[in-house]
């Protein structure tokens, strides 16, 4: 199996692009959350 | 550690090629000065539509139309890396910086195009998503791939996609396009040839260089100024419009009558300047108050209409 050593600087700025993807995924998660409770709130008040 | 499974991303020399791309420079490929034009405009057709959205919905409509147009900005930097690298003005940008490969930047945009369109479609209404949907297309394929380099026409025609965000902001409320929202997409359209002709004569040798047939290259100094000035005028009167139409009060007709007396002004001082001027100072001059213009043309929109709401809850008449 062919493998390389990631330089310091790979790891950080692979670390930051994670971390960026985490945020958004956790927004995304957030955001058709509370739109579910925008939409259906009303209906499920009703 | 990391296993090499793609010998493609590892280069001819067999030297791996590893990303050091951050986060930011992601970002960048959004153009995010061109975006906080876009959400500023959007945001304002979503404020000016006559009824009511739920403000985590309207909250929702701004960040998928800006991501929309970041979308279309990375697709553009995808397809314009070539010269992108040549004109200064650009070389910087991620992808000539050799940051972020051309092919990852293509399944960036393509991706953000997606969601945002979907979502936008799912949370708020699908005419606006559609509008957004166009709005991409129209600025990748028929402005970047098509227009740009082949008419120095390709910024008035192109010009359209810049101008469909207030039309999509007003369309997130009411669900439809009418004439109102037609006029603020006539604002952005009849504004953005003067405002990047100015650009494009003072980086004139910049687009010559990579054979962009921008007017001022193609048609010479003198035919660019002309229409640059005629321009102005046509944007100077599209001001006025929302108070003649009605849907903006004399105040902000006056204040919009003022400032597309200074866009005109500051034309004719481009017209003005000697053939083959260096400095080009009055293009300069121009560039500058143009994006100035537009930012208070819009702002004065959304405060006539907070002043005048807050007039009518008060008990007032107009």
């Amino acid at each position: 199996m062919e493998t390389v050593e990631l330089s310091e600087a790979q790891k950080k700025s692979r670390r930051g692009r994670n971390i960026a993807l985490g945020v958004v995924l956790a927004g995304l998660v957030a955001l058709f959350y509370v739109v579910t409770l925008v939409k259906f709130g009303s209906g499920i008040a009703h | 550690m990391t296993v090499i499974d793609n010998h493609e991303a590892v280069g001819m020399e067999g030297a791996p090629r590893l990303s050091e791309a951050s986060a930011r420079d992601y970002f960048e490929l959004l153009k995010p000065r061109v975006m906080s034009l876009v959400v500023f405009t959007a945001f304002a057709g979503l404020v000016l539509a006559p009824g009511q959205i739920n403000p985590f919905i309207g909250f929702i409509a701004i960040l998928c139309i800006a991501v929309g147009a970041g979308a279309s900005g990375a697709l553009n930097m995808w397809y314009d890396a070539d010269i992108d690298a040549v004109m200064s003005r650009t070389a910087k940008r991620p992808i000539p910086a050799g940051k972020i490969l051309p092919q990852e930047a293509l399944a960036f945009g393509l991706t953000l195009s997606a969601f945002s369109v979907t979502i936008l479609g799912l949370a708020v209404n699908w005419l606006a998503a559609g509008l957004l949907a166009f709005t991409i297309f129209f600025y990748v394929a028929i402005y970047t791939m098509w227009l740009k380099r082949s008419t120095p026409q390709n910024i008035v025609i192109g010009g359209a996609a810049g101008a469909f965000p207030p039309m999509i902001g007003w369309a997130c409320v009411t669900g439809g396009v009418s004439l109102e929202s037609i006029v603020l997409f006539l604002i952005i359209f009849l504004w953005t040839p003067a405002h990047f002709w100015a650009l494009a004569l003072f980086k004139m040798g910049d687009y010559q260089a990579v054979g962009v047939p921008m007017m001022p290259n193609v048609c010479g100094e003198a035919t660019t100024k002309r229409q640059i000035v005629i321009y102005a005028a046509l944007t100077a009167l599209s001001g006025i419009c929302p108070t003649l139409l009605g849907f903006a009060s004399l105040g902000y007709g006056a204040f919009a009558a003022a400032m597309g007396l200074g866009f005109v002004w500051y034309s004719l001082g481009v017209l003005r300047m000697p053939e083959g001027d260096k400095r080009m100072l009055p293009a300069k001059k121009l560039f500058a108050f143009s994006i100035a213009y537009l930012f208070a043309i819009f702002s004065a929109l959304l405060a006539d209409h907070v002043i005048v709401q807050i007039w009518l809850k008060a008990g007032g008449i107009i």
